[in-house]
């Protein structure tokens, strides 16, 4: 018995390596760089990967590849992934309760309870798949012979910046609502507290999320986020994440090839209900018109 | 021309419309001279006569209309949406009981045919008005929560291929949302704008709610700068476009675009091909070619294209181009000189490109700016008439053998404002919508608007939509 706890005494942890999530794989930054994370006390807690450009490039490159199969994907498809999301991170509950108290200094019971609201969020934002066309697109009544529809579709590649305060709830509310309406992601995590975001990547990993759906990339802000403002194949960018300067400077950049630019919003508390203002802001609406014929639409006599 | 159809003359009279010699600019309620006394003249394009001359407005004046506007917003934001809209109402009435006398301006000024400005540009405006109208008292029910508020100023710059249809594009759901605007026509087309300012004089609407400054770009530019302005929307040029969002980085002012477009109209084998021919004939020759979502490349499956093209190249031998007030004209004036010689441009190096360049037997008029309508074939994906915008009636023609193709094609430029669908298969038309990267899909027609139905682009061709339920959004603090 004594044997067995001294055992344990002297066993050493295994250290995790974080790895970046492109493409659906984990590749280590592609410049061979790592930067210290350490806890709210200033504590080490891992190495992690400090992107390039380069990274940058490359998943811009995995998420536009994925574009076309995960915003021709089913709505209801798409929900089913996003609970799924929901329910893989609900298993793995304990470890990002520990990586979120580590990361924003939480207690444990604050962590709980911000690690439940990111998981509901999944959910919540599963069950709106299927339901934004109906809330904001429909048909218009044409003064003339025709019929016409309008629908919302997908932007296209979101440069997400994650909020640099809300490690995991501010994080999954950014994302979500990108890919909840068929977008794909660039994601670039909080600076200083990245960990949570690039665990979040092993779950979307087994999740039947299909590769390239969501990038994540740790690493400084602006040397990640100047190539994806001026990225041509990048279609929007979310600037939550970004201060004053930043935001100024890549919504500049973002100009050039005219990117759908989401400023940074003041959110003081991520865990309110948020509207749906995130979804719209990276959907185009697309109107199809057709001549109805000189039977009319409606108007039966019978 | 030798035409079959050989009609006697049918001009519309001009005595409806009294154009003064000179016009000042619109400021809080009152015309005005600009502060530096600089003056333009705009002409008619058809003809290059002098119709008048126009103060044009420089920064000074920028200040004094949006102050003018930032104190008219008080008032009107709080007015409640019921009344709003009766003076919406009343502008609508109003612009429809003057509708033959704007029709006639608008196509003395911008060199448009009268059967367009008549029978699509004045019914349109004033469906705008009516149906925003009726927005500004259900707000609450847009959609966009209880009690949206306004933004405020709206900096409101507009091209000059449709100058009263934008404007009303850009002011009706502005007032109906409780902004208040200063808005710069186009300098080659100010006076439908100006027109306006007296129909806003008529209707009884407060000062400083509606101002106008005809201008230059600078103007423009000096507007879109402006720190009290808090909403910036503008329709023209890419390029414009690009420089507008990054003049309103790092702002609060909220942003709509609406640019330039390189529309593909694409025709299956299984396409009726006489309602093809006369939706391309729509898609490219309406306004002159004139038009951000005109289907300036023509997709036509190569098992049909030599059948297509005869009929087509026929239909074009019928266009009538020529006096823009006689009712019988197809194809009016090129809007300016620079206009023009852009067009040439952009032609002749579609020639030296290699591509085959086709055009009717057509006589142009001595004075004034013309273009004959003109086709492209042998085109190719890298031919710069297959992907700049040209902005002018010359179509360039494509080929593709599959679905597949076809969307590969079309969606193959930076643009993506609108595109064309010709085919009697309705499988095979919601396949390719879906597929098509472009704001506005026009199916078995084209050039088709409507003040419900949401517009604007994907892409490089801006964002935001104008129109419809949509539309409230760009004017809403949402």
């Amino acid at each position: 018995m004594s044997e067995k706890t001294e055992k344990t005494d002297l066993r050493l942890s295994v250290f995790k390596t974080y790895k970046l999530y492109v493409g659906g794989k984990f590749p280590r930054s592609e410049s061979g760089r790592v930067y210290e994370v350490t806890d709210s006390k200033g504590k080490w807690l891992a190495n992690a990967p400090l992107s390039s450009r380069k990274d940058a490039r490359d998943a811009a490159v995995a998420a536009r590849k994925a574009f076309g199969g995960w915003s021709g994907a089913t709505a209801y498809n798409r929900g089913q992934i996003l609970y799924r999301i929901a329910e893989m991170l609900e298993g793995r509950k304990e470890q990002f309760v520990r990586e979120v108290a580590d990361a924003e200094g939480l207690s444990k019971a604050k962590a709980a309870a911000v690690v439940d609201a990111a998981i509901d969020r999944w959910v919540w934002y599963a069950g709106w798949t299927d339901k934004i066309a109906q809330v904001v697109g429909g048909g218009n009544p044409v003064a003339g012979p025709f019929f016409n529809l309008s629908s919302p579709e997908p932007t296209g590649v979101v440069a997400v910046l994650a909020p640099q305060e809300s490690s995991f709830l501010g994080l999954v509310s950014v994302i979500a609502p990108v890919i909840a309406t068929g977008n794909t992601a660039v994601v670039v995590t909080s600076e200083k507290a990245p960990l949570p975001a690039l665990s979040l990547g092993e779950v979307l990993a087994t999740s039947d999320l299909p590769g390239g759906v969501v990038n994540v990339l740790s690493g400084r802000a602006a040397e990640i986020a100047a190539p994806l403002a001026a990225h041509q194949d990048v279609n929007a960018i979310d600037l939550a994440g970004a201060d004053e300067a930043l935001a100024k400077e890549l919504e500049i950049a973002a100009a050039d090839n005219l990117k759908r630019v989401l400023r940074p919003q003041a959110v003081d508390n991520w865990s309110e209900a948020p509207g749906t203002e995130r979804m719209t802001a990276f959907l185009e609406t697309k109107t199809v018109w057709h001549p109805t014929g000189s039977l009319g639409a409606s108007g039966s006599s019978y | 021309m030798a035409s079959v159809f050989e009609y006697a003359p049918a001009p519309e009279s001009r005595s409806v419309v009294d154009i003064a010699p000179s016009y000042g600019l619109f400021i809080d309620g009152e015309f005005a001279e600009a502060a530096d006394g600089k003056v333009f003249k705009t002409v008619s394009p058809s003809t290059e006569e002098v119709l008048s001359e126009v103060a044009q407005a420089g920064e000074a004046d920028v200040e004094r209309a949006v102050k003018a506007a930032r104190k008219a917003f008080e008032k009107w934001s709080a007015l409640p949406g019921s009344e709003r809209a009766k003076y919406l109402f009343r502008i609508a009435r109003i612009i429809q009981e003057r509708s033959r006398e704007l029709a006639v301006l608008e196509t003395l000024d911008n060199g448009k045919p009268i059967k367009e400005t008549r029978d699509a540009d004045l019914p349109l405006v004033a469906a705008h008005f009516f149906y925003y109208a009726g927005w500004a008292d259900k707000l609450d029910h847009a959609g966009y929560g209880a009690n949206p508020r306004p933004l405020g100023v709206a900096g409101q710059v507009i091209p000059w291929n449709f100058p009263l249809l934008m404007l009303a594009w850009k002011i009706a759901p502005a007032l109906a949302t409780g902004n208040t605007v200063v808005l710069k026509p186009a300098e080659t087309t100010p006076l439908s704008a100006l027109f306006f300012a007296d129909i806003c004089r008529q209707a009884g609407l407060p000062k400083g709610v509606v101002n106008i400054l005809p201008g230059y770009g600078d103007t423009g530019a000096a507007l879109v700068a402006h720190p009290d302005v808090n909403k910036v929307a503008f329709t023209g040029s890419t390029a414009v476009g690009k420089e507008i969002a990054r003049t309103v980085a790092g702002t609060r002012k909220k942003l709509t675009l609406e640019l330039g477009g390189k529309g593909a109209n694409i025709v299956f084998d299984d396409a009726p091909i006489d309602q093809a021919v006369e939706g391309i004939v729509t898609g490219i020759f309406f306004n002159q070619g004139q038009v951000c979502c005109a289907g300036s490349r023509l997709l036509v499956q190569e098992s049909i294209h030599d059948e297509l093209l005869d009929s087509l190249k026929r239909r074009l031998s019928t266009l009538r181009l020529g006096d823009p007030l006689d009712k019988n004209t197809d194809i009016g004036a090129i809007n300016s000189a620079e206009q023009l010689a852009r067009i040439t441009a952009l032609a002749e190096q579609g020639e030296a490109e290699g591509a085959e360049r086709w055009s009717p037997a057509c006589d142009l008029p001595g004075s004034g700016y013309w273009f004959a309508p003109t086709l492209f074939t042998n085109v190719t994906q890298a031919h710069t008439v297959a992907r700049d915008e040209i902005f002018g009636p010359v179509l360039s023609v494509l080929t593709f053998r599959t679905p597949d193709e076809a969307v590969a094609k079309a969606n193959n430029t930076q643009y993506g404002l609108s595109a064309g669908i010709w085919t009697e298969k309705g499988s095979r038309i919601l396949a390719v919508a879906s597929k098509l990267r472009a704001g506005v899909i026009w199916s078995n027609t084209f050039n088709k608007f409507d003040p419900t139905s949401p517009f604007g682009g994907y892409k490089e061709s801006g964002f935001g939509r104008e129109g419809g339920r949509h539309g409230l959004e760009a004017y809403l603090d949402v």
